[in-house]
């Protein structure tokens, strides 16, 4: 089975986050991770690799700095990466990011893409139906676990409020993976090891010569503005829980 | 003035409670851009539902039904709203923010060559425009959003972005047109089985009064016992954020949220939860919050009423020692 996975850096979970521009952060000085949904996107990708036998590809888009995710992704154990290279991905809007991603994709004609059900950033939760759209592919979303059978796959939607739904798709198929579908494995230092001679094949997102007129566009980002009004209890941690049970017992009446 | 279109959702003729908020959202747009709204319902046997919506303040009811369209599956669904779409001629069609959504309303819009403004908090209308405000970075940033290009325009609401008991009533019953669509069983490429709960609910944290809910901040399975012990003393009961459920260290029926239950204790206390919109919709409704967090800006303390912002590991063994000392 040929596997491609699409995989996003974003920033690192605490990373301090400062708006800069009006539509985007501050790139430097903060740290990039793995989209979480991702890493088990890849890991589901590497188990079925590993019991039908076949291939694993990373792809991801975005600068320079994504390299280092490929190769994460690598030393876990992929077969190869692909990078599409492009400094303004955070700029693009979501029909935009899907059409690069799926003209790169159409060249390796996988079996099997998956993708993160959300990103961490942008977090526009459509790529992945984007990608079966533009691609012509069947797809199911929030896909929490799978079995290949036959030349298809039966997998396990996640519905709302702790209902689920086995679907039957024929592949080639596109799924969205949702976090806690499986364990992560970490890298180990014999496939950090063996990273470091697979192959990244860089392509710049120029040429892969998308003809696309922007959707959507973000105007402006911002801190949120509160809707309800926090108090907020200070002091040394043993001050500051006083005034909370002070609080709860003679203000909120809850104890 | 604009065409506007909202698709509701139902499953066996049942609505999904979010198609009613995204209509309130539908009615204040429409009313303050003196647009025309009409409202689909789509499925197979929901007539009924049909009736019940035009009795709400509506230009039309489209009722879009067939055979095929009697179980979701997004190439239906797609196929079926695309000729809805020809034929109503939309200019922004609005969805509420749903699994199923997520599933098939960005392929509708796709194949229309048109984009999507997803899981929208609210709306502004400004100088005449349309600004459509999401989250970003899990909930740390807003966005306004603005659609660039020809209509139509694509846009979904999240849930709890408007309340449905605002939904206005009609001063009389918006006609009901059917509409005819055609899909073959051959187009529809997914098979969809049976709808299905795991194994059942050890216990029902709907029913608790006091809830104290740990997030990845708890950093390790070890530290579950603190937050316990709080929740003892407190006569209250552990909830978690889905991470902390993914990983095991605690199961799948404490997890508050989206994918998990929706709860409304008198007290809710939640430990290192950064307080993302899938968390937040299954806690918002409770009657006191407060949120623990080392970090100021954490979302959470946007719904919190008392806040501490610092080190959790510092601050529950300092509860759970007055609360001990007031025994
Ligand atoms: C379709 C979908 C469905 C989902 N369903 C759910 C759901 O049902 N329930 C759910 O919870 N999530 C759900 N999620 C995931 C959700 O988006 C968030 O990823 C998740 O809620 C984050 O959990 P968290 O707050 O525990 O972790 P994080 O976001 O990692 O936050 C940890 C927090 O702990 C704080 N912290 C760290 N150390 C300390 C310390 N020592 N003291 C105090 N504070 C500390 C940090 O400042 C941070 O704010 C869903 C996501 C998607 C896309
Ligand atoms: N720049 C990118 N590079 C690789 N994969 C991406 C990129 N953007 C989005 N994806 C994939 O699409 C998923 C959903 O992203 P989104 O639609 O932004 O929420 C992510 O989890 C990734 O799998």
């Amino acid at each position: 089975m040929k596997i491609v996975v699409c995989i996003k850096q974003v920033p690192a979970k605490d990373a301090p986050l400062a708006i800069t521009d009006a539509s985007w952060i501050r790139e430097t000085d903060i740290g990039y991770e793995m989209n979480e949904p991702d890493s088990y996107a890849l890991e589901e990708a590497l188990r079925l690799k590993e019991k039908h036998t076949g291939e694993v590809i990373a792809l991801s888009m975005g600068p320079e700095r994504v390299k280092q995710t490929i190769k994460e992704a690598l030393a876990k154990g992929a077969d190869r990466g692909v990078h599409i290279a492009d400094d303004k991905t955070h700029t693009l809007d979501p029909l935009g990011a899907a059409k690069s991603l799926a003209a790169a994709i159409e060249r390796e004609k996988p079996d099997l893409v998956l993708t993160g059900l959300q990103s961490e950033d942008q977090g526009f939760g459509q790529t992945g139906v984007l990608l079966a759209e533009l691609l012509g592919r069947p797809h199911a979303t929030i896909i929490m676990q799978i079995e290949a059978q036959g030349g298809g796959l039966r997998v396990k939607r996640e519905l709302e409020a702790g209902w689920f739904q086995w679907v039957e798709l024929p592949m080639p198929a596109v799924l969205t993976i949702q976090s806690g579908i499986n364990k992560v494995r970490y890298a180990t230092l014999k496939g950090i090891m063996a990273a470091k001679k697979k192959e990244i094949a860089t392509i710049t997102r120029e040429s892969l010569g998308i003809k696309h007129d922007p959707t959507q566009r973000i105007e402006r980002i911002y801190v949120p503005t509160k809707t309800k009004k926090t108090e907020f209890l200070t002091g040394t941690p043993k001050e500051a829980a006083a005034k909370l049970l002070e609080k709860l017992k003679h203000e909120a009446r809850v104890l | 003035m604009m065409n506007i279109l909202l698709i509701t959702e139902q499953r066996d003729a049942q609505w999904n409670k979010t198609s009613f908020e995204t209509l309130a959202a539908a009615q204040q747009i429409a009313a303050e851009t003196k647009s025309r709204l009409a409202a689909v319902v789509i499925g197979k046997g929901v007539a009924t539902l049909a009736g019940e919506l035009a009795a709400t303040r509506l230009d039309e009811v489209l009722l879009v039904e067939h055979d095929l369209l009697a179980a979701y599956t997004p190439d239906g669904y797609t196929i079926a709203l695309q000729q809805v779409i020809a034929q109503s001629k939309p200019d922004l069609v609005l969805f509420p923010h749903t699994y199923q959504v997520r599933d098939f309303a960005p392929k509708v819009a796709a194949s229309l060559g048109k984009g999507m403004i997803g899981d929208c908090i609210g709306y502004r209308q400004e100088n005449g425009k349309l600004i459509f405000v999401r989250q970003m970075f899990q909930g740390k940033t807003a966005a306004d959003v603005v659609f660039e290009g020809a209509a139509p325009w694509f846009a979904t609401f999240q849930a709890g972005a408007f309340r449905a008991d605002l939904v206005a009533q009609g001063a009389a019953k918006a006609p009901v047109t059917s509409i005819s669509v055609e899909l073959k069983p051959e187009q529809i490429r997914t098979k969809p089985l049976e709808l299905f709960r795991e194994a059942k609910q050890a216990v029902d944290l709907t029913q608790a009064p006091i809830l104290v809910a740990v997030g990845r901040g708890i950093k390790a399975p070890e530290n579950i016992p603190l937050a316990e012990k709080l929740a003892k003393l407190l006569g209250g009961e552990l909830a978690a954020s889905r991470p902390i459920c993914d990983e095991g260290w605690l199961p799948m029926d404490r997890q508050i949220g989206s994918s998990g239950q929706t709860v409304a204790p008198k007290l809710y206390l939640a430990l290192g939860i950064s307080g993302a919109i899938q968390h937040v919709v299954g806690m918002k409704g409770s009657r006191t919050i407060v949120a623990i967090n080392k970090d100021p800006n954490a979302p959470i303390f946007e719904v919190a009423d008392y806040g501490i912002v610092g080190d959790l590991f510092e601050i529950v063994p300092a509860l759970n020692e007055a609360l001990e000392k007031a025994k």
